[in-house]
């Protein structure tokens, strides 16, 4: 191939030359040229090397469709693998780099594998390195793979995505889909077309000539214009990569080569697809050579970019004339030979000098090869449709409702026919029947090396291995031989490869198996998914109304179910000492009063005349005796009776509670009240109510948590004999209504106050400034974590798993005595409820002035015989401030029987023993709670 | 045909044309002793280990379409026993030792690559769990590691090591022998295996129904005629629901759509598994260089092998957040195959409620991984009529009993 | 991204949508004695259907239950109704 660029005509512009590189070498391009329009203009006949046997290759197509031209590049320090030559638009200052070559595409050090390809049929791999074993070889066989180089660099920018819909959606913008878009426009539709070239006008511009008396580029331009005029809307440079459910259409934008794509998802009432149809490779010796390409490729190179692919061309083509006359116009001489003659084949190694046809030598620096057109029917599979095969073609068969295919990618190829079905699929109208496409020719299986599919080296000896080994399906076909699944989803290879495998079967292509194409419809980069969804709001954590006070008070922020909470506090003070800021948290609570923000806890109320019954069905404990006033912690289960979550619920009055459940598991346990409001209940006589985030919560928890209190003026009488543990009051804080409950999570005497959130800050700000002088202060979650765990309270999901059951954590009461039914009540009498050996919360005691257990070791036994059997494991560890010792939580299989026991605590293989304790370790009795 | 580098050679020198066939194509006989229904990793696996160690015996596969061509050849080839419960343990690991010697026994490299999975760990709270499974899958008797950060960034620089990533990594749960196979080769491997024992693999043949004799199973009504047999094993994964419809079983089961990707092909970047659930994501890079990617389930129930949008921004996403460097990688291909979901997402195996018909599904995501070992237990409880120790906690009695073996749960997951 | 009706809000993507087990599921009454068996039944056995479905889902920005009819290949959602009301 002798490339060069022709001093007038395409859609170039010459005013602005572009310089960029390849392989090192200095070449210039202009604006409106691809990379590999650029680099066939300059005379590079090589442009890349094969993926198996390196062999040289050159451009073989002038868009999404050529296997060949990937580069690695580099521009202004951002780089890209595996960049597609054809469709990517030249950026000045460009650094290409050849994938599957070194040092250089001219001179690939691999490429003597190919002298060893008879040893290296399709599948060899699975017939040999099994000796002595697989590993030793897969190193260096993974080192030959891949193609380019992804290079650690500066993050990709976060993609723009965006959401649209339309009436119709028309794709591609060549003679049908402009014809469709306009008509469709014109009837008062919204319309939008896209277009993957930059320029629209599919085809004409490789085939010249004029529509309604204007040029190609004229002609796309004015109905361009007359479907915006008429309010349609159109985007070039866009392809439609897939089709999904409900006829939503992904769209990606290409951008200037540093950033990322665009990605659209387009919903549209109706498509239209007219996307067109490509050069069906034809096969024969030596068809991969540089040099042979797609006849089209050759038009379409002189019309966009005025770049004629060789002065001496030889053209094998079913419908050669057409393609001859264009070439000959742009000066070069054409010689046209028989496609379907015998013995074909190829001169020339890194580039074309002639072709032999039976035996005989024509001289020429470029062929030109085509057995007939392959339809783009890409997306038309993604929607689900089928295909038929008619004349040596598959062809849109039967479809999904809301898509038609029109024009070349339907198999018409008369000009006023595909105007007619535009007209007629812009209307949503029947289409006319379709004509005979053009016919193409089938290969034959032949002697020599002939390439059916060129990325991946799949030449027409291995499909007929393939059909030798019974690999006969196509699936077979495709994974054996790995035809077609290289990054042109064997849009040029598979219907070559099929019709191979029919002969060597005496099938019928259709009875071997149709094509299938899978999204996308070209490689897109993963940075066009991200979205929003990347880095920061990737499941953003929620925010408190008080973080401004928290950061203010230096407090160490961490993830606590779903929300961004203080962990401790005076992170600057205790730098690199975080156990000591807990650890004074935890005492300073336990001696005076700590001070917490416990917004995020769950605030679901429920009310109407049902909802006592409601809840009693829902919660495990019996929540139909609870007073108006009274609190009760109750668990609300699984059917499989587990745990889901525990909480307290408070009755505000006859028809008025409120459930106070995990923060983590609002909406989980909303979604659990509202399933049984709605099945099994009457749902006009309960209503349930997510209030969490309308409400503020402090909690002022320690022995002096009433002195203070009593100076926020709540508006209530704090006093134990009118206010008792595990009672709730409704009293006013700053005129505005709030609520206090007595629930305690610290064993300590404590008060969780809710206010509005417009009242959060004050009532924060007062409690610390009350409570200072007495010596409280915040309380973060690390240090409530210990407190806690002190007292022998669990956190489910923490000291439970999905297993375990309220009894299990010593709450029996409701499984021995609750009449009524319950969520779980089934659950709890099965056998495996009543399984002696279930896991049992119990606290474990280490030796005196031994460290504490390690989390998330194993309770074993047999240790001594050296076959350990876990028997449960610590579920939280920590040291005691309060009682200077660790302590522990555990579940243990039949703990509750194991009090005093000895237990061998095991850690990635090293042993302790920890002797078995209530979980509760500070203040059994309860004094404090209930001061 | 005993397939060596020797004979790779000496075909070389004669144009490859030495070859046979990997698998003959039978018409279906009258009967056999055993057909299995589903001609994919499962299936095969247990027409192979049934000629192999049950025999002899007459035996059938029975394939609607094309041998491997549901979920075996769809999945992201993941082969892994870091499971929390000691019945999951012994079952996945028994798998993995299968898979171990698989590419000799079978005489077809299955390319079973142990590069090892890394599941990270993003707070410290997910150490600590982190902590009690790596201590389970020991005190279950296989390997298992809790990495600190360096150890993975050592292991898998790409990883986003940033303290301001969304995600920080604590450290990850590590698996030394876990990997990745061919996926397609294990399918043909048994097959072609099985085959040479005299298995007949009957590809095309779509079963229409159950052929039952006083309330017993006889054997398959298909496309192609009556099939009877003496015991029939049901290894469908996907349309379990549908065919144990046909055979009068409602099955614990819900079908979804689980989705794959894949890029173009790189230079080597990472060697092992990679898997963040705080990210949503895990991927491994091919033999071919293409990284294989994979996610959660989509979320509406589906026998449509394609999958939907709202997974790519989730998993895609996920992913560049968790490797950054991957964001400029293309996408090649994306798919789904139709996997079995049951409530504790562990597998079903054993008798199936009508006498004579056993099954094998319920695998969800992790059916690859599985292959040999249930191919190698269903043909145990096919040749003998009764579990193996391994299978028993697996019978689907459990949904019944309460006994489930749910992996989730061990997590603190209750559902 | 598929889209459902919901019967109260209106057509939305299907990430506002939870999927809530078939329809035609009533809970053993458990004041009485139930077997394992058909507890099993309840909670976990189903036809999961290859084709026409008959659904509960939930919409989770209003928190409303419903049916929907729809085809599990097709994708094709033939009827959204409220709980309390019968499909046409």
């Amino acid at each position: 191939m002798t490339g060069r660029r022709l001093g007038k005509g395409g859609l170039i512009d010459r005013g602005r030359p572009l310089s960029f590189r390849f392989d090192g070498r200095e070449i210039q391009g202009f604006a409106g040229d691809t990379l590999a329009s650029a680099l066939v203009a300059s005379g590079v006949g090589v442009v890349a090397r094969s993926f198996k046997y390196h062999r040289p290759r050159g451009l073989w197509a002038n868009w999404a469709e050529d296997p060949n031209a990937l580069f690695d590049v580099a521009l202004d320090g951002v780089t890209r693998p595996n960049v597609h030559g054809a469709t990517t638009v030249l950026e000045d200052g460009m650094e290409l780099r050849s994938v599957n070559a070194w040092p250089s595409v001219r001179r690939d050090l691999k490429a003597g594998l190919d002298l060893f390809h008879r040893f290296l049929p399709a599948g060899f791999y699975y017939k040999a390195f099994m000796w002595p074993d697989w590993h030793l070889f897969e190193p260096s066989i993974r080192r030959m793979a891949g193609m380019g180089r992804v290079e650690p660099g500066e993050p990709g920018t976060p993609a723009l995505n965006r959401h649209d819909r339309c009436d119709l959606l028309v794709v591609g913008g060549g003679l049908a889909g402009l014809t469709a878009a306009r008509a469709a426009a014109e009837a008062g539709q919204d319309v939008v077309l896209v277009e993957d070239h930059p320029v629209a006008g599919g085809a004409l511009h490789g085939f010249g000539g004029t529509v309604d008396g204007l040029t190609g580029a004229e002609w796309a331009a004015a109905q361009i214009a007359a479907i915006r005029a008429a309010g349609g809307r159109v985007m070039c440079a866009t392809t439609a990569t897939g089709i999904y459910d409900h006829r939503l259409v992904t769209l990606v934008t290409a951008a200037p080569f540093a950033q990322a794509p665009r990605l659209c998802r387009m919903r549209a009432d109706r498509i239209v697809l007219a996307t067109g149809a490509v050069d069906r490779p034809l096969v024969f010796d030596g068809n991969d050579r540089p040099g042979v390409m797609s006849p089209f490729a050759a038009l379409d190179l002189l019309g966009r970019q005025a770049v004629l692919v060789g002065s001496r061309i030889a053209l094998l083509h079913p419908q050669p004339e057409p393609v001859a006359a264009r070439l000959e116009a742009a000066g070069a001489s054409v010689s046209i030979h028989d496609p379907a003659a015998e013995r074909l084949r190829v001169k020339g190694r890194k580039a074309v000098t002639g072709l032999c046809v039976a035996g005989c030598r024509h001289g020429c620096d470029t062929i030109l090869a085509a057995a007939g057109s392959t339809p783009l029917v890409n997306l038309w599979c993604h929607a689900g449709g089928k295909l038929d095969w008619v004349e040596a073609s598959f062809v849109p068969g039967e479809g999904p409702e809301g898509l038609s295919v029109i024009g070349a990618a339907r198999g018409t190829s008369d000009d006023d026919a595909i105007r007619e079905e535009a007209r007629q699929a812009a209307l949503g109208a029947a289409l006319p029947p379709r004509g005979r496409p053009a016919s193409g020719l089938l290969p034959n299986p032949l002697r020599g090396r002939a390439w059916v599919d060129l990325q991946n080296d799949v030449t027409t000896d291995d499909i007929a291995l393939a059909a030798r080994e019974n690999f006969t399906s196509v699936e077979h076909l495709k994974r054996y031989t790995t035809l077609g699944m290289g990054t042109d989803q064997g849009r040029n290879s598979n219907v070559n490869g099929l019709a191979l495998m029919a002969q060597h079967l005496g099938r019928t292509v259709p009875e071997v198996g149709t094509t299938k194409f899978r999204p996308p419809y070209v490689p897109v980069p993963l940075e066009l998914y991200g979205g929003t969804r990347t880095g920061a709001l990737n499941h953003a954590p929620k925010r408190l109304v008080l973080e401004p006070q928290h950061r203010a008070l230096d407090a160490a922020l961490g993830e606590y179910g779903g929300w961004l909470r203080p962990a401790w506090y005076a992170r600057t003070e205790h730098a690199g000492r975080a156990d000591e800021a807990v650890a004074r948290e935890v005492l300073r609570t336990r001696q005076v009063a700590g001070i917490l923000d416990a917004s995020p806890l769950g605030k679901i109320e429920v009310m109407g005349p049902d909802a006592g019954a409601f809840l009693n069905f829902v919660y495990y404990n019996t929540m139909a005796t609870l007073e108006p006033g009274r609190v009760r912690y109750g668990f609300m289960l699984t059917e499989r009776g587990a745990v889901y979550d525990d909480g307290v619920l408070a009755r505000l009055g006859p028809d008025h509670f409120v459930v106070s459940c995990s923060s983590s598991h609002v909406v989980g346990v909303m979604q659990h009240l509202e399933a049984w409001r709605q099945d099994g209940h009457d749902p006009d006589r309960i209503h349930v109510h997510d209030a969490t985030q309308a409400w503020a919560t402090v909690t002022v928890t320690g022995p002096r948590a009433r002195d203070i209190v009593s100076d926020l003026g709540v508006g209530v009488d704090l006093r134990a004999c009118a206010f008792p543990h595990m009672a709730i009051r409704e009293g006013r804080f700053r005129s505005a209504p709030a609520r206090v409950s007595r629930v305690s999570f610290t064993g300590e005497l404590s008060f969780e106050i809710s206010v509005p959130l417009d009242r959060a800050r004050i009532l924060w700000s007062a409690a610390l400034a009350v409570g200072a002088p007495m010596g409280s202060g915040p309380l973060g979650m690390e240090a409530l974590s210990i407190l806690r765990a002190e007292k022998g309270f669990v956190i489910i999901g923490q000291d439970t798993t999905g297993d375990t059951m309220p009894h299990d954590l010593g709450f029996a009461g409701p499984r021995d005595r609750k009449t009524e039914p319950y969520v779980g009540d089934h659950g709890l009498q099965m056998e495996v409820a009543r399984d002696p050996d279930r896991l049992q919360l119990v606290g474990l005691q280490v030796l005196d002035h031994a460290p504490k257990l390690a989390r998330g070791a194993h309770l074993v036994r047999g240790a001594a015989s050296g076959r350990p059997v876990s028997e449960g494991y610590v579920t939280s560890s920590y040291d005691s401030p309060t009682l200077l010792r660790p302590i522990a939580l555990a579940l243990l299989a039949r703990g509750h029987t194991r009090m005093g026991e000895a237990v061998t605590v095991w850690h990635m293989g090293e042993l302790r023993t920890a002797r078995v304790v209530p979980a509760c370790a500070i203040d059994p009795e309860g004094g404090r709670m209930n001061a | 045909m005993t397939y060596s580098a020797f004979r790779l050679f000496r075909e070389g020198l004669r144009g490859q044309r030495g070859w046979t066939q990997a698998w003959r194509s039978p018409d279906p006989a009258a009967e056999y002793d055993i057909v299995i229904v589903g001609g994919g990793g499962h299936g095969l696996a247990t027409a192979y280990y049934l000629a192999k160690r049950h025999g002899p015996l007459r035996v059938a596969v029975v394939e609607k379409g094309w041998l491997g061509g549901g979920n075996t050849g769809r999945n992201t080839t993941v082969i892994r026993s870091n499971y929390f419960f000691p019945e999951s343990t012994a079952l996945y690991d028994l798998s993995v030792q299968l898979y171990e010697g698989l590419s000799r026994e079978l005489n077809y490299n299955i390319m079973f690559s142990q590069r090892g999975m890394l599941v990270t760990c993003h707070s410290e709270a997910e150490m600590e769990m982190g902590a009690r499974t790596v201590n389970a899958i020991r005190l279950n008797g296989t390997d298992a590691d809790l990495l600190g950060t360096a150890q993975v960034r050592a292991l898998a620089p790409i990883l986003n090591f940033s303290p301001d990533a969304r995600y920080p990594i604590h450290g990850a749960i590590w698996q030394g022998r876990a990997g990745t196979a061919r996926h397609d080769a294990v399918a043909w491997g048994y097959a072609r295996a099985a085959d040479s024992l005299g298995v007949d693999i009957i590809q095309n043949c779509e079963v229409t129904g159950f052929v039952v004799e006083g309330g017993t199973c006889k054997g398959v009504e298909t496309t192609r005629g009556t099939i009877r047999a003496g015991r029939v094993g049901m290894a469908v994964a996907g349309h379990s629901s549908a065919l144990g419809t046909r055979a009068g079983i409602a099955l614990p089961i819900q079908s979804y759509a689980l989705q794959a990707f894949v890029t173009e092909p790189v230079k080597p970047i990472i060697d092992q598994v990679a898997f963040s659930p705080a990210y949503g994501a895990y991927f491994s890079q091919s033999d071919r260089g293409g990284l294989v990617i994979g996610g959660g389930l989509d979320r509406v129930p589906s026998y449509g092998q394609r999958g939907n949008t709202p997974l790519h921004d989730e998993v895609l996403g996920g992913l560049v957040d968790f490797a950054p460097i991957l964001a400029r990688t293309k996408l090649l291909r994306h798919w789904a195959g139709i996997v079995d979901v049951t409530p504790d997402s562990s597998p079903i195996l054993g008798a199936s409620g009508l006498p004579g018909l056993f099954l094998n599904c319920g695998w969800g995501t992790g059916g690859f991984k599985a292959i040999p070992a249930g191919g190698y237990l269903f043909a145990h409880i096919l040749a003998e009529g009764a579990h193996h120790d391994i299978s028993r906690p697996f019978d689907l009695d459990r949904f019944v009993t309460g006994r489930l073996i749910d992996e989730g749960a061990a997590a603190g997951i209750a559902h | 991204m598929q889209r459902f009706t919901c019967p109260f809000c209106g057509l939305r993507d299907e990430r506002e949508f939870s999927f809530a087990g078939e329809s035609g599921k009533t809970r053993p009454d458990t004041a009485a004695e139930v077997s394992d068996a058909d507890w099993s039944a309840y909670l976990f056995t189903g036809t999961n259907p290859r084709g026409r479905t008959d659904e509960i889902w939930v919409h989770t920005p209003c928190q409303e239950y419903f049916r929907m009819i729809r085809d599990t290949v097709t994708m094709e959602v033939l009827e959204t109704v409220p709980l309390r009301r019968d499909p046409s």
